[in-house]
């Protein structure tokens, strides 16, 4: 029960990156049409914008301590962080411990705009094209911004923790009554459940709403009708494309302290981000959501000692498995809509 | 139609054929026999191939090799300080290039997959014409490049690579190995865990699935078993998995009081960081305090894992805190001109480069028959490691090994590992045909020149 219980847990959190991006990845696909394998990158990039806002929050002067010595015996240099300076060490050193959470301030401006250059620089003269031309370009653009990544950033991992009140972890057990030490589950990974819980809900209540998504959703069911209106609806769907790419930056700078950002994170989470918004269905909002925290679970369950014993190397295959069967029986997806990539 | 049967019998045809397929077949060995081995160099530079992964999940080792292997360059033709050349017991170089000739070199990608580095290796040594190459961070990497340099008849001075097989089953006469290996680090680091954390403990291991992790698995497994541990439970996983969280919860419920963690560059960062999240280390079971062993460190790792390595015990090839001669002139060298300290697999990727170099001076030619011979069973010294044999028999350098563990106050960024003892080598020698370096089968073959 317990071991049960902590799987779904694991599942809700990997499961939680996998509808965000894919959620991104949909709003893309239904309303501009365009399948973008850049999209990893972008949640890569929202990452790389919790690195920075750490070095920004951190940013020194320096003093040289002729007390100590650095690794070539010379004076050591040391960095004294301008918060500290500004604010006290105390509260200097609070700001800096919550980079992560404030890097969210930094990210959705950062992946708005990144997300209009995208739209507007490259992938607007792909839209009446190919599906596999689209995917060409937009692969090429991933790498391309993966390396930029490397080049400013190099190709370890970077640490970026979260805020020190959130870094242990918790007896869930304990909470629900199964016994202390039972399920220990780190606070962070329910923290970013939340958040991801938080977003969706708000992208969904922007859509259902506002009048702004109501127009999007017109055009998404009906695009040139909307326009026969006299609906601009290529300029917003330009900002589903900014709000999709901030969606992903938000996922990205969220899940930092869950896995050390490095260059090629984006590209680790795109192909199963791909496959849970085929297995949700195409275009269809919702069937992201559910297929991500579906197939996260999944494949949870599927890491499990016990039934890696039975099936070993299940836990690499089985959402490309899973896939296949949904696709076999329902091609669709879970909750496609009639018609969408069909032919 | 007339014509052609009146000018061409049937004889003439096959006599020609024949001469075809003659000139063919013999030319090529013709033309290879006057210059008797692959790639000779012939003009005023020899060029080296750096092999090493410049993408994937141990880029960054990658990278700090591809700096050490331009340095040594430098070195090599006189440019900078000197480096190690100046402390090496072999004098034979001189700051004048390999034999008379400057060095230049090339870079490969290989991308931590095997059919890359091979293409990589295939594209330096057929386009490039490099007389060796050097360096890789996998084992499954250096294994698949050493067998495409003994067909092509290259010499292979292998870079990091730990896993027992490199020089055990799949050894072969044209590579070398100056990296330790995983059966060294289980020799090393056993009696040092049974020291600090006693002889009676239940280990769980979560590994890399290829080939350097089950060799390390392995290793650790018959030491710990050794000091009377006993193993809870061992689990593959799979490289770059990025989130490890749905393996490290079953370690939670396994009885498990140590968790040995045989994964390498970005994957150990994930790994160790995930089991700090889900508080691994603050846990008490049987009685005892939770404890997580990296068996292989690298000082890239321990800046990539930040906080969560303090007090984790590992073991290394080489450390720039080490106090000898070479060590600091290297570090000097690679630090003046980087701005940071050199990681072990730099040093390695560093120290095999000025080796095959050292090798060729001395056997007079870049044949590489002629370097096999001169750096079987060569011993040397002033490299960072104490006195080095390469061993003949299985082309496995010897000394000594780093066992040292994540510092608990560093006095500066790069002060992430301090040593916590030299073992000496005398400590992790083992025989050449030991069961877990393929036994008695397990054979070198015949070196090849190529050509």
């Amino acid at each position: 029960m317990d071991a049960i219980l902590l799987q779904i847990l694991n599942g809700l959190d990997k499961g939680s990156a996998y509808a965000l991006i894919a959620l991104g990845l949909t709003l893309i696909f239904g309303t501009l049409g365009v399948v973008n394998f850049a999209h990893g990158a972008l949640f890569m990039i929202g990452a790389f914008c919790a690195v920075t806002m750490q070095r920004l929050l951190g940013l020194s002067y320096q003093v040289i301590d002729e007390t100590q010595k650095d690794f070539l015996g010379n004076p050591l240099t040391v960095n004294v962080s301008y918060m500290e300076g500004w604010f006290g060490p105390e509260i200097g050193q609070a700001i800096v411990d919550w980079s992560v959470p404030l890097a969210i301030l930094l990210a959705i401006p950062v992946m708005a705009l990144v997300g209009f250059a995208m739209e507007r620089g490259l992938i607007k003269h792909f839209y009446r094209r190919p599906h596999a031309e689209q995917i060409l370009v937009t692969f090429g653009l991933a790498i391309v911004l993966q390396e930029i990544i490397k080049h400013f950033f190099g190709a370890n991992p970077i640490p970026a923790g979260a805020p020190d009140v959130f870094a242990g972890s918790f007896d869930f057990g304990a909470l629900i009554g199964l016994g202390g030490g039972s399920i220990i589950y780190p606070y962070w990974r329910m923290v970013y459940f939340l958040f991801s819980v938080a977003v969706i809900g708000g992208v969904f209540a922007f859509l259902q709403y506002t009048t702004f998504g109501m127009v999007v959703r017109a055009g998404m069911a009906d695009r040139d009708t909307v326009g026969h209106l006299g609906i601009n609806i290529d300029r917003r769907f330009t900002i589903m494309f900014g709000l999709a790419a901030a969606v992903a930056g938000m996922a990205g700078v969220m899940y930092a302290p869950i896995l050390s950002p490095n260059y090629h994170m984006g590209m680790d989470f795109l192909v199963l981000s791909f496959v849970v918004v085929v297995v949700g269905g195409m275009g269809s909002l919702p069937g992201a959501v559910l297929a991500g925290f579906l197939l996260g679970i999944l494949q949870s369950f599927a890491s499990m000692n016990e039934v890696k014993s039975i099936i070993p190397g299940i836990d690499q295959v089985i959402i490309y498995l899973v896939a296949i069967v949904i696709l076999l029986a329902r091609p669709r997806g879970l909750l496609g809509r009639a018609g969408v990539m069909e032919n | 139609m007339s014509d052609l049967k009146k000018g061409v019998s049937r004889r003439k045809v096959l006599k020609g054929g024949m001469a075809g397929i003659l000139a063919a077949g013999v030319m090529p060995t013709i033309i290879s026999k006057a210059y008797g081995y692959t790639n000779e160099p012939t003009g005023s530079t020899v060029t080296f191939g750096f092999n090493v992964p410049q993408t994937g999940p141990y880029a960054a080792e990658g990278l700090d090799e591809l700096r050490a292997q331009e340095l040594a360059v430098e070195h090599l033709n006189g440019i900078g300080d000197g480096g190690m050349l100046n402390t090496f017991s072999s004098k034979a170089l001189g700051g004048n290039g390999v034999l008379g000739k400057e060095v230049t070199f090339v870079t490969g990608d290989t991308q931590t997959k095997s059919d890359a580095a091979r293409a990589a290796a295939q594209s330096m040594i057929q386009k490039d014409g490099c007389v060796m190459i050097n360096g890789g961070s996998s084992s499954g990497v250096a294994i698949a490049v050493q067998g495409l340099c003994q067909e092509a008849g290259i010499i292979f001075m292998a870079g990091l690579t730990h896993s027992n097989d490199t020089t055990g089953k799949d050894r072969k006469r044209n590579g070398f190995r100056h990296f330790f290996n995983g059966y060294m680090s289980g020799a090393a680091l056993g009696p040092v865990l049974g020291e600090v954390y006693g002889n009676e403990r239940r280990a769980y291991h979560l590994t890399a699935d290829y080939t350097w992790g089950w060799t390390q698995e392995e290793s650790m497994i018959a030491s710990t078993e050794a000091l009377g541990w006993e193993t809870a439970n061992k689990v593959l996983t799979p490289v770059g998995a990025g989130d490890f969280s749905s393996y490290i919860t079953p370690v939670l419920q396994s009885g498990a009081d140590t968790l040995i963690l045989n994964h390498y560059g970005g994957d150990m960062v994930n790994s160790l960081t995930q089991a700090v999240q889900f508080g691994l280390r603050d846990r008490q079971v049987n009685g005892k305090n939770f404890e997580i062993i990296v068996p292989l460190y690298s000082e890239l790792m321990a800046e990539g894992a930040g906080e969560n390595i303090k007090g984790v015990y590992g073991s290394m090839n080489w450390n720039w805190q080490l106090q000898d001669e070479g060590t600091a002139a290297f570090t000097r060298s690679f630090g003046e001109k980087y701005g940071r300290p050199p990681s072990n697999s730099a040093h390695t990727c560093y120290v095999q480069t000025l080796l095959y170099a050292d090798a060729v001076e001395r056997a007079g030619t870049f044949d590489p028959c002629a370097v096999v011979e001169a750096l079987e069973d060569f011993d040397f010294d002033g490299m960072g490691n104490g006195p080095v044999t390469y061993r003949g028999a299985d082309h496995q350098c010897f000394k000594d090994v780093l066992v040292v563990k994540g510092a608990e106050n560093p006095s500066n960024q790069y002060d992430t590992l301090e040593v916590v003892q030299v073992t000496p080598r005398a400590q992790v020698e083992y025989a050449p045909d030991h069961p877990m370096f393929g036994g008695p089968e397990a054979s070198l073959g015949e070196c090849n020149p190529g050509a």
